[in-house]
């Protein structure tokens, strides 16, 4: 009969006004600034950089060696090298950035300066309500804003940050392992040298006596 | 006290009345009169922006506005803001006189179709012998105000929207008018307020409304769904049609604009409601007779907030019409139905007061509402669409 399907429709939308004040189920609305959604792992925007231990600059684990700032598509990575040296992670003295920036109304949130960085230095983060009052200056994030420890590292993106621990641990005992083998060859190569040297010094004592008046 | 109470706004106007000459008491009492009537209305207004977001959101499980203010009550304010302190912009091609002029050609008969409209016991504004006549007469100038906004843009969706609005309205004003001739018929009367008189007294407690009667139901249902069209509300949005048209008749208008016409299409759905609680649901007399203390305004905004009420729940369900539904709609049965209903109404007056002609009149509107909509269902016209090719 006519009027039966306006019926039946009113039917239902009063069962969802009703509903809606009686189910908390059925308003999935989650009021942003109060309640808040868990963060996905894989969640990203803008890079940051690590630094280990408590010293944002002792720990900084960039070596300024601009790969990514030479991949970075929309350009908006700028580093200066510095002048003098500090030991990285493994102990090797290498360059650190002077002045490292990123201007985030530029990038385009790609994660290819993750990709290429051989030292696990820039990472991608989570932080998304970075709305300024200044959208030039605020925008463009300096090495301090930048710099921030591994835990939090952890914290955004815990198996992630497990994998380049690990590895980076790996490395280490890696370098260790072979600084100590080194030093243990040479050490060696050394102690060999030197017992050759007496060795020879004892017996090529008289030949050397001929050479002499030359 | 009761009568105190319920006489209290006659009485603030009466002594405000008397302070002045005697010269200029016309013309005092009739400007206190409208602007107690734009004060009142123009909140309600506020409101119900409002309450009908917070009630569609509810509708389609979502909060609505809830942020500023205490339950998001006072957003109209910061809508008002927005609306005010926004550029007001005039296309360079437009006709700029009429594209000013349009949102006070709507705004201002809406205003003055609420003056013959009685808003509780004595009081109206004005209590002219042909009001009904009155009000629709101003009422048809809003579509005057549509098409001049939709002609004056100089766009075409403008015009678009303006010559669906046009079709539209003038479609239903038939119904509109022909479902409120049987009030007039049994009241005797072109008057708002004698037609409220008629409804007056009770029996067995329940009141003499006219919605009470089988061809005042039919006529009750028929004239709301001709004011939902008339007032270019949803599921009769075409004229607007966001998803199609933009906004149609007023794309062009920013800032307060906008706002006017927003204003004029609400005040526009209080005054036809205000119509509809005159003719059907017995203007301001109680529901009951034990209830009969209340007072009487109490109750005439009750009703309007019921209707109003009404009005957003339908907007929340039906979807918009497609335009020869809407056509189809008005003429193929609408106006039959009206006018089956007139006949109805002829057909209960005459006849005895008993059970037989509540028989034979609901017969009457009934028969040919299960016929008219199964012929038009089959015929396609009206029902679901079926598809030739795509399914």
């Amino acid at each position: 009969m006519l009027g039966e399907g306006i019926i039946q429709g009113m039917a239902e939308t009063a069962r969802n006004f009703v509903g809606s004040y009686v189910t908390k189920d059925r308003l999935t609305t989650v009021q942003y600034p109060e309640e808040r959604l868990p963060q996905k792992e894989a969640a990203r925007n803008f890079p940051f950089l690590v630094y280990d231990g408590n010293d944002p600059h002792a720990g900084l684990r960039c070596v300024a060696c601009q790969i990514c700032e030479k991949e970075c598509p929309p350009q908006c990575i700028y580093i200066t090298k510095s002048k003098d040296k500090k030991p990285d992670y493994i102990g090797k003295t290498q360059l650190y950035p002077a002045v490292f920036d990123i201007d985030t109304s530029v990038c385009m949130s790609c994660q290819i300066c993750v990709e290429v960085c051989p030292f696990e230095a820039i990472k991608m983060d989570t932080e998304f309500e970075l709305s300024t009052a200044d959208r030039f200056g605020d925008l463009l994030q300096r090495k301090e804003q930048l710099a921030k420890p591994n835990e939090y590292y952890h914290q955004i993106h815990p198996t992630e940050a497990s994998e380049v621990d690990a590895r980076l641990a790996a490395e280490k005992a890696k370098a260790e392992a072979k600084a100590k083998a080194d030093a243990e060859a040479k050490a060696k190569s050394a102690a060999e040298a030197k017992a050759k040297a007496a060795a020879a010094h004892l017996t090529a004592q008289p030949a050397s006596a001929p050479a002499m008046p030359k | 006290m009761v009568e105190t109470i319920d006489q209290i706004f006659v009485t603030v106007k009466h002594l405000l009345v008397g302070i002045v000459p005697v010269q200029c008491q016309r013309i005092v009492s009739a400007s206190i009169s409208a602007v107690g009537i734009i004060i009142f209305f123009a909140s309600l207004f506020a409101i119900t922006t409002v309450l009908e977001r917070k009630g569609l959101g509810r509708i389609q499980n979502r909060y609505g506005p809830n942020r500023v203010g205490p339950f998001g009550l006072l957003q109209p304010l910061a809508d008002g803001l927005k609306a005010l302190i926004k550029e007001d912009i005039v296309p360079r091609a437009a006709d700029k006189v009429v594209h000013f002029l349009a949102p006070l050609v709507l705004v201002a008969p809406v205003f003055l179709a609420l003056a013959v409209v009685p808003l509780g016991r004595n009081m109206v504004a004005v209590d002219i012998d042909a009001g009904v006549l009155f009000f629709f007469a101003v009422g048809a100038a809003t579509e005057l105000s549509v098409f001049m906004a939709g002609w004056s843009s100089r766009n075409k969706y403008s015009l678009l929207g303006a010559m669906r609005a046009i079709g539209q309205m003038i479609s239903y004003e038939v119904p509109l008018i022909l479902s409120a001739v049987t009030v007039i018929m049994m009241a005797g009367s072109l008057s708002t307020v004698r037609i409220v008189e008629a409804q007056a007294g009770y029996s067995a407690g329940l009141p003499h409304w006219f919605v009470l009667t089988p061809w005042g139901l039919a006529g009750f249902i028929l004239f709301m769904i001709a004011a939902t069209a008339e007032s270019n509300r949803s599921p009769f949005d075409l004229p607007e049609g966001e998803s199609e048209i933009i906004a149609g008749y007023y794309i062009e208008y920013s800032g307060f604009k906008f706002a006017l016409f927003f204003l004029g299409e609400y005040i526009g759905i209080f005054a036809v409601s205000g119509l509809a609680i005159t003719l059907f649901l017995g203007g301001w007399h109680a529901p009951f007779s034990f209830l009969t203390w209340v007072p009487s305004y109490i109750w005439f905004f009750t009703k309007l907030l019921v209707l109003i009420a009404g009005f957003i729940w339908v907007r929340g369900t039906l979807p918009r019409l497609r335009m020869d539904q809407l056509m189809n709609f008005a003429w193929k049965f609408m106006l039959p139905m009206a006018l089956i209903n007139i006949l109805t109404a002829g057909v209960w007056h005459f006849m005895p007061h008993g059970f037989a002609r509540w028989i034979v009149c609901s017969l009457l509107v009934l028969g040919p509402y299960v016929t008219l909509g199964s012929v038009l269902m089959v015929n396609q016209k009206l029902g679901k669409r079926t598809y030739r090719y795509a399914d």
